[in-house]
């Protein structure tokens, strides 16, 4: 219909070139609402379908807002048909910090203040470098500090008393942190043509893929006590750390690998032939090029990573999650797990689709490198 | 294309020649990619290779710096002997720089980058000296302007002369060319040609993998043709395209040029 209307302008076009050029590429036609939603069969049954799951989502409002007790003193008062949020802003607390000990409750908070900060500063990748990497192991150093304690004047607070936020979010950074250089080095072993390295890494790989986050964590925190030399024992946060950092590993060296692989032979060539030494050339010229062909896996590994923290908690280690379920449990309120739980989602979500809109602008950035 | 800047004046000519290449055997698998091949070239001559695709003329200059291992025979550039010897193979990519057929720059450094870091990574120079370097032979190919870009959005052309840059930023006494411009649109093999012809004019040791046989007859001190591993025919360009010797030569020279 549209298209003789088109045919027209083009041919004035071609006897007054200047004026037709600074008009600019002709206008898209606006599509109507009603076609976009009722145009065919396949949308207007998108459109019905749409609706209908619109509807059968009221009564979740009603239970979420319209009939939910936002702010109260008295437990009695919620479990009347509506959300009691009232709970978890009374619980926030321990739900963020867990047993912390409430007077020093300032430490975690801090941490969780340092950790955004330390994210901040690393965005750009302009700032990504060495004094980067320095200032990210300071933080972690006084992140650690802080929660601990026993100088200074604070308290000594035993990893024992540590939870909520702050454990699941030094767990998910230390154990995505120390994962990924023994993912690379698990990875560039794979792909060596010296047979030892390459079995030992596949060997790694395999077992720990093999096994169930839940199982390694059981193993790490039960058996690995009793294999080591009597008198040794290594604090249950990081038994469970080492078991995290070792999972992500293996996850993200096959990640990494898939991005060495879409490395052109000729770039490693060209580097050899310049004369840069074989390791120089991986970590400067092939590995930078493997990550950035892998940020949407890497996004996906790190997602998963951040939430598999969470699991923490059947080998008694108070993360976010079990604390959430914990204050849940109290008698005086009416058992609110859902409200617990959609907090505690609320807060995972917040992350994870930070990470995900992050890497989604990076992922655009070196696109715009390729081509302009 | 006028330069005056005689950056890379070859050694005067020493007692050994620049490449020596002497009964050179290569096999992948069982098939011979390189039979008995015998090459010599001097400091400041300039070769053309040219031959059907499969002569086994890329994998020749490829084995000079040790991208591809000859398993029988012996290669020797400037003087040093391209053994196992991890020692010699690096003494030896110092002194030869290579340009391929796909230009190989690195995607993810800028243009600036892409000559000074592989200064700085095999010969620890620094950055502030690397980056000079850098942009005085960017300025030479003509291409300076372009510094901070990336090699995706340069023309193919355009990147064929940054590689070449590239490589002479390594103050290289040979040059290796493997089919610089068959992966170029029409277009723009003169300007890569160009560089080339100015980089003879300066006395560099060249040896070119090409088809371009109007660079061959202008530029080449000895035409080499290559077929089934063998170097068959190797002369002067007047001699080699106007009256070459072996009827093989001759029906090569008939399919590309007419």
């Amino acid at each position: 219909m549209s298209r003789p209307k088109g045919e027209f302008p083009i041919m004035t076009m071609t006897t007054a070139i200047p004026a037709a050029a600074a008009d600019g590429p002709p206008k898209r036609r606006r599509t109507p609402i009603l076609q976009i939603l009722f145009g065919d069969l396949l949308a207007a049954g998108l459109t019905v379908m749409t609706g209908a799951l619109v509807l059968a989502l009221l009564p979740a409002l009603r239970w979420g807002v319209l009939d939910a007790v936002w702010s109260t003193a008295d437990p009695g008062r919620c479990g009347a048909g509506g959300a009691c949020w009232a709970f978890v802003a009374a619980k926030i607390r321990f739900i963020l910090f867990g047993v912390y000990p409430a007077d020093e409750q300032w430490r975690p908070l801090a941490v969780i203040g340092l950790v955004l900060a330390m994210v901040l500063v690393s965005l750009p990748p302009r700032h990504w470098g060495r004094r980067l990497l320095t200032a990210w192991g300071v933080a972690i150093g006084a992140m650690l500090a802080l929660m601990w304690g026993g100088f200074a004047g604070l308290p000594f607070v035993s990893t024992a008393n540590w939870g909520g936020l702050p454990v699941t979010l030094l767990l998910a950074i230390l154990s995505l942190g120390m994962g990924f250089p023994i993912a690379v080095t698990l990875a560039l072993g794979r792909r060596s043509k010296v047979p030892v390295p390459r079995f030992l890494s596949v060997l790694v790989i395999e077992t720990i893929r093999g096994m169930p986050l839940v199982g390694l964590l059981f193993i790490s925190s039960i058996m690995m006590p009793l294999l080591l030399p009597a008198g040794w024992s290594v604090d249950k946060l990081g038994r469970t750390l080492a078991a995290l950092t070792i999972f992500a590993a293996a996850y993200l060296a096959e990640v990494i690998r898939g991005g060495l692989q879409g490395v052109p032979g000729g770039q490693m060539e060209a580097a050899r032939a310049l004369g840069i030494p074989v390791w120089k050339a991986v970590w400067h010229v092939v590995l930078p090029q493997a990550i950035q062909k892998v940020i949407p896996p890497l996004t996906n590994t790190a997602i998963v990573m951040v939430k598999n923290t969470s699991l923490v908690l059947i080998v008694g280690v108070f993360d976010m999650l079990s604390a959430a379920r914990t204050a849940a449990s109290d008698p005086v309120w009416p058992a609110p797990y859902s409200e617990s739980y959609l907090f505690v989602g609320a807060v995972y979500f917040l992350i994870c689709f930070a990470i995900s809109l992050y890497a989604r602008w990076l992922e655009g950035r070196v696109q715009d490198k390729d081509l302009r | 294309m006028t330069s005056p800047m005689p950056v890379h004046s070859p050694a005067p000519a020493a007692a050994s020649p620049a490449i020596l290449i002497e009964a050179v055997d290569k096999w992948y698998g069982t098939f011979q990619v390189l039979s008995k091949v015998d090459l010599t070239v001097a400091a400041g001559e300039r070769i053309v290779v040219c031959g059907p695709s499969g002569s086994g003329k890329s994998t020749l200059i490829r084995c000079i710096n040790r991208l591809e291992e000859h398993q029988a025979g012996r290669i020797a550039v400037n003087g040093v002997e391209l053994t196992d010897s991890v020692r010699n193979i690096d003494a030896v990519r110092r002194g030869v720089g290579m340009v391929f057929q796909h230009f190989n720059l690195f995607p993810h450094l800028s243009i600036l980058d892409n000559c000074a870091l592989p200064q700085m990574l095999a010969r620890g120079t620094p950055r502030r000296e690397a980056e000079d370097r850098a942009m005085h032979l960017l300025r030479r190919v003509r291409i300076a302007e372009q510094a901070a870009k990336f090699p995706g959005q340069l023309s193919g052309g355009q990147q064929q002369r940054v590689a070449i840059a590239r490589a002479l930023c390594m103050e290289p006494q040979v040059m290796l060319f493997d089919e610089p411009t068959s992966a170029l649109d029409p277009e723009m093999v003169k300007e890569v040609l160009e560089t080339m012809v100015s980089l003879a004019e300066d006395g560099m040791t060249m040896i070119v993998v090409t088809h371009e046989m109007g660079f061959a007859r202008r530029v080449a001190d000895r035409v080499v043709f290559m077929d089934a591993g063998r170097i068959v025919e190797c002369a002067g360009p007047d001699e080699f395209f106007d009256a070459p010797r072996h009827e093989r030569t001759r029906s090569f020279l008939h399919q590309i040029l007419h």
